[in-house]
């Protein structure tokens, strides 16, 4: 029995983009079905059509056989469809229980909620599953392994006969993944529907029956896994050999440029997030900070920055104290930004891509003489850049609104490459865009660092770290833990380290 | 000094607190899904236009109540409408209620009455008050607390009714779902959009209450305007109690006190607009005191 | 791509205004017994006597003025609505610099209207000092500024600079090298020449000096604005002086031309016009030229509607708010907006 179908499905969005084109796939009834493609491909257009977030411009899906039309989300837990997102949606002000509950809230008389039968609900399921939640604790501070939890239990509890993951080990350490596939085992055995959406090879080689590759919105195929090899799924993806090598030559790194030491902060949540953390950073090297996401990355990267204040220790540039000064000080010091985020920090999106390119420095020439601001010379830096980085866009005077995620971190990036900084910080930099940019940035960064400047990266994505580092630093609760040159490194030691399951005694080498 | 302890001022402060009272539910029932309702100025002032005119019209003052309520709640749709649907901004789309009700008010004051200051050439009806039977005896509680307007008890008992609607029931879990992740909300088939047109439909509607108090038990006209920026000092008294219904009342009594602060001491001869701008001033130290209170963020980057 | 959705934005705004009259004519239907009589009044009557034209024109100078001032603070994306309290108290401020200080010609009329900027400026400090120091709310603090400016300004005149001898609730005459001048026997306020200049030199700063870039910036992305180097904060405090001064201008020019006495019991509500020209002009300096104008021309064509046939002219304002609302609208026509688009991906493809 198919649990659920796609026939001839296509989705184009209203700025002209054609996210899905004549998709069809089916998963069969207790089968793990995982969906394989880069960003962009299609995948995720896919599961909101199926969980009613997007309707489909045209074509069918049917649900157990029967043809449905899914407009909302309500619509599809109905029938019996739950999404675990990438990205939790959960309120974190909540308790575990009124999360879990939200939207069936079992009640007690006509207007209140009954709390104890939450408890009941939510102690049955988690049962099931060997589960362990705290029930009545805040959302906010619990670990990103019990949130996925949440986020399944939630789905359950209203009766998902068919669970879709989006990205679901993302976030998590090789153990983590280990347990939720341990989970996933045991939910097909109950007999319900998995799919899941990954760009990890090897985590679909280890848990799917069946895997279908998408590839420029469109199905390339369904193929049985023991009939596939891995080399073989990254070829339909991009549909070339794909060079997974970047070349990157040993260098030897010149001065020291960035001394951080003992670095202390506490958050305003009281959290002791950075450990006396120290490191130093030269010119014509690659540093990677390894680590998951919540160990102290975000506040490090904003610290450094000059983007988050009350930081106790000392941060050194070419000599200089430089913790705490604004980013006005820090970037005519030398230090570049490609940030987190993109789209709420990195971009203005309803400024043109041109505006865009020089928010650093419009204050100087070309751009701007005493007073007047040359518009002219940002037109003619703009079209510059365009071409060098290969930006898909008509013009320079296009809002950068209406780039794709991949384009607009290449605008980022080439503001952040071409100020003349000494020292680039580049944070999750190739973070959901497509396998194309994302060589394209990795690329750059070595380049940088053959020309001289100084890098860290900031990294969750270790095949990442693995690729372009020279020297990894492990950051874990906010210590560092490991301090590793990168030569015949594995991902799996690298994440015994990040999981804090191991930790280097003495840490060795200089930093 | 000594008005403090006068029973007499504490009943004039609780009289005088009413309206707020109600424009502060209207304005946490509106915040909490995170649509902040600037309109509240002008929705009271539309209800204590079409509660007054319609009172007198039908001599029916509980008809007028309803007109006037209907009256608000027809702004809060438009508003809802306008942002919710055709993505009007929320903020400039309150100020554009308020001019409008301004201007509309007048003008229909001027068509029906003849007279563009206020309707008091109209025969009005008012909402009557109650002496609530034991509560009257007691010794200066009785003072206090009896012999209010009807109104008045209304809005005692909705600081109650909101406050365990938005912390215990399940619309309330709803609605603040929606207000602090929509994300959350939306996963779980809560339509977002629904959730706030309602918050914005309650808060039209006890915006309604406060106005036709201000015209049907406060005084028993209309005058143009006469909402004088209560609106507004509800919303930053409920920026102080944030989705606590209690803590937002609270806000509204101190407002009140100022208010009635500044009655008594027109009689000690102190200049009316001295005494106006008082209510106005304590609006401004306590957004001070409450701004410099709050969490200090360590982060520049993360703004409220 | 870019002309169509010019053409576009034309086309919402003439479908805005048209909606209105209509609805502006309904409201005539109901009110008077001779509504084509009152509607032709209305749309036309600024433009049948030269004295109802210049009417028309004087109007039109505090609003491009306010309508300045509002543009500046939301191109930051600031709330600071506090125009209307700024400019009371600039007028103030102008009746002070006019009655106290030297007679001496040319000079004593600048004294006056600089002193008008400055205590606009001075008006609007106190929401600016509170947002960029606590980060208080502009939106709440610049409106209790209204009233308080309304309220002070009102207990300062009436009880130390009321002129006795005057029949009404006025200040003392300024003298007359405190005058701005007005042009020919209709008197048209000579402040329209400033208030134009001074809308094209906005223009100008907010579109191409640095200053401006960083405005823009600012109210784009505050967060991008702060990560790439610029001082967020300041640009908000000042851009909100900048508007204080503009707006205080604007008190300044009134009085000085067309009372020459502090007139006002009420607020004369340019401070909320200012925000309907701002909106209209879609926050762009210049636009606010042809924006303050053609609300102008509404609001004397009302009053010229309602001076002769007994309808009162707040309709208009009843009209400005639906204006407001259409305008802003953004899912208006954005079928035909993404139609436009999809039809210029496809081309790309």
């Amino acid at each position: 029995m198919k649990a659920i179908e796609a026939v001839e499905i296509t989705k184009v969005y209203p700025n002209g983009v054609v996210a899905n084109r004549n998709v069809s796939l089916s998963v069969q009834e207790g089968e793990v079905h995982a969906i394989v493609g880069e960003n962009g491909a299609g995948k995720t257009t896919l599961m909101k059509i199926f969980f009613g977030i997007e309707k489909p411009t045209s074509g069918e899906i049917r649900v157990f056989g029967r043809p449905v039309h899914i407009s909302s989300p309500k619509e599809a837990i109905a029938l019996g469809i739950g999404m675990v997102h990438q990205h939790f949606m959960l309120v974190p002000s909540f308790s575990v229980a009124e999360n879990i509950m939200l939207g069936i809230e079992p009640k007690k008389g006509f207007f209140s909620i009954d709390f104890k039968k939450m408890e009941e609900i939510i102690g049955d399921y988690a049962k099931q599953l060997n589960f362990d939640v705290p029930i009545w604790e805040k959302v906010l501070d619990l670990p990103v392994g019990v949130k996925q939890r949440i986020e399944i239990l939630k789905a359950l509890v209203r009766g998902a006969k068919i669970l879709i993951l989006d990205e679901p080990s993302s976030v998590l350490t090789p153990q983590e993944v280990d347990d939720l596939f341990g989970v996933l085992r045991k939910l097909v055995k109950n007999g319900l529907t998995v799919i899941f959406i990954t760009h990890k090879l090897n985590e679909v080689k280890q848990i799917a029956d069946r895997i279908t590759v998408m590839r420029n919105a469109q199905v390339v195929g369904t193929y049985d896994n023991r009939n596939i090899t891995e080399m073989q799924i990254v070829e339909l993806m991009i549909g070339r050999k794909f060079e997974y090598d970047i070349k990157r030559e040993r260098r030897e790194p010149g001065e020291v440029v960035l001394t951080v030491r003992d670095l202390d902060y506490f958050r305003e949540d009281g959290a002791h997030v950075l450990k006396d953390v120290s490191f130093s950073l030269r010119s014509g090297e690659i540093l990677a900070i390894a680590g998951l996401e919540g160990n102290g990355q975000k506040e490090l990267v904003e610290i450094l920055t000059g983007l988050r204040e009350k930081a106790k220790g000392e941060i050194l540039l070419n000599g200089e104290k430089v913790l705490g000064q604004h980013p006005w000080h820090l970037r005519k010091k030398g230090i570049a930004h490609i940030p987190e985020d993109r789209i709420e920090v990195g971009c203005a999106l309803d400024l043109s891509i041109a505006e865009n390119l020089i928010s650093d420095r419009y204050h100087s020439q070309p751009f701007s003489g005493k007073v007047v601001y040359r518009k002219s010379q940002v037109i003619d830096f703009g079209k510059k850049v365009l071409r060098e980085y290969n930006i898909k866009a008509k013009s320079p005077h296009t809002m950068v609104r209406m780039l794709s995620g991949g384009n607009m971190q290449k605008v980022v990036v080439a503001r952040e490459m071409t100020n003349h900084a000494q020292v680039i910080i580049a944070n999750q930099p190739t973070h959901g865009i497509d396998v194309a940019s994302s060589e394209f940035i990795r690329k750059k960064l070595i380049e940088a660092r053959d020309n001289g400047k100084a890098v860290l990266l900031i990294s969750t994505d270790l095949q990442e770290v693995l690729q372009i580092a020279d020297r990894i630093l492990v950051l874990y609760k906010g210590e560092i833990v490991a301090h590793l040159k990168n030569e015949d490194l594995n991902e799996t030691e690298l994440g015994y380290y990040m999981l804090g399951v191991k930790r280097q005694e003495k840490i060795q080498g200089s930093l | 000094m000594s008005d403090f302890l006068n029973p007499q001022f504490w009943y004039s402060v609780i009289r005088v607190s009413t309206p707020l009272l109600f424009g502060v539910m209207a304005a946490i029932l509106s915040s909490i899904t995170g649509t902040i309702n600037i309109g509240i100025e002008g929705m009271m002032l539309m209800s204590a236009f079409w509660g007054t005119i319609i009172a007198s019209l039908a001599q029916n003052p509980w008809l007028g109540l309803l007109a006037g309520i209907a009256s608000s709640t027809m702004m809060a749709v438009i508003l809802a409408y306008f942002h919710l649907k055709l993505k009007t901004d929320l903020v400039i789309g309150g100020v554009a209620l308020n001019l409008l009700s301004s201007g509309l008010t007048v003008f229909l004051l001027y068509l029906i009455t003849g007279d563009k200051g206020s309707s008091a050439s109209l025969k009005s009806a008012v909402i009557p008050r109650l002496d609530i039977p034991f509560l009257k005896d007691l010794p200066f509680v009785g003072r206090v607390l009896s012999g209010h307007n009807v109104l008045t008890y209304i809005a005692i008992i909705s600081v109650f009714v909101v406050h365990y609607l938005v912390k215990k029931t399940p619309l309330g879990i709803r609605m603040r779902a929606v207000g602090e992740n929509p994300g959350a909300a939306v996963s779980v088939g809560i339509s977002v959009y629904r959730m706030k047109f309602l918050s914005l439909i309650l808060s039209g509607i006890f915006a309604g209450f406060g106005g036709a108090f201000l015209s049907m038990g406060y005084v028993s006209w209309f005058a143009r305007d006469m909402t004088s920026g209560r609106g507004f000092i509800a919303i930053a008294a409920q920026a102080l109690g944030g989705s606590s219904a209690l803590f937002g009342a609270f806000g509204a009594i101190l407002f009140g006190i100022a208010e009635a602060s500044g009655i008594t001491l027109q009689s000690l001869r102190i200049p009316s607009e001295i005494t106006n701008m008082l209510p106005f001033i304590l609006t401004l130290i306590v957004l001070v005191i409450y701004a410099r209170s709050r969490v200090r963020s360590h982060s520049r980057i993360q703004e409220q | 791509m870019k002309r169509t959705l010019a053409i576009l934005e034309l086309v919402r705004f003439v479908i805005t205004v048209g909606i209105a009259l209509l609805i502006g004519y309904l409201f005539l239907l109901f009110s008077t017994d001779e509504p084509t009589e009152a509607f032709k009044l209305f749309l036309t009557g600024p433009l049948t006597t030269q004295r109802r034209f210049v009417e028309f024109l004087n109007n039109s100078v505090p609003l491009m003025m306010t309508g300045i001032a509002l543009s500046l603070v939301f191109q930051a994306k600031i709330f600071n609505i506090g125009a209307e309290g700024q400019l009371f108290f600039s007028a103030f401020g102008a009746m002070i610099f006019a009655l106290y200080f030297p007679q001496t010609p040319w000079l004593h009329i600048l004294v006056v209207l600089f002193g008008a900027a400055l205590f606009g400026a001075l008006w609007a400090f106190v929401p600016a000092f509170l947002k960029t120091k606590w980060k208080a709310s502009e939106l709440v603090s610049s409106l209790m500024m209204n009233y308080i400016s309304y309220f002070f300004v009102l207990f300062l005149v009436n009880n130390f600079f009321r002129d006795k001898t005057a029949g009404a609730l006025v200040s003392y005459r300024f003298p007359q090298s405190a005058w701005l001048s007005t042009l020919t026997r209709f008197r048209l306020n000579s402040g329209i020449f400033i208030s134009i200049a001074l809308a094209i030199a906005i223009g100008l700063i907010v579109y191409r000096t640095k200053w401006g870039y960083q405005i823009r910036a600012t109210g784009a992305n505050k967060k991008f604005s702060l990560y790439s180097g610029i001082k967020t904060s300041m640009v908000g405090f000042w851009v909100q002086l900048l508007s204080g001064a503009v707006a205080g201008l604007a008190g300044g020019i009134e009085l000085a031309a067309m009372y020459r006495r502090f007139v006002w019991q009420s607020l004369p509500g340019y401070g909320f016009d200012g925000i309907i020209v701002a909106i209209l002009a879609r926050n762009n300096p210049f636009l606010v030229i042809p924006s303050a104008l053609f609300i102008a021309y509404l609001r004397i064509g009302a009053n010229i509607m309602g001076r002769t046939t007994g309808v009162a002219p707040e309709i208009v304002v009843v009209l400005q708010s639906l204006m407001i609302l259409l305008i802003t609208a953004e899912a208006l026509l954005e079928r035909f907006k993404q139609r436009a688009i999809t039809k210029e991906a496809m081309k790309n493809e």
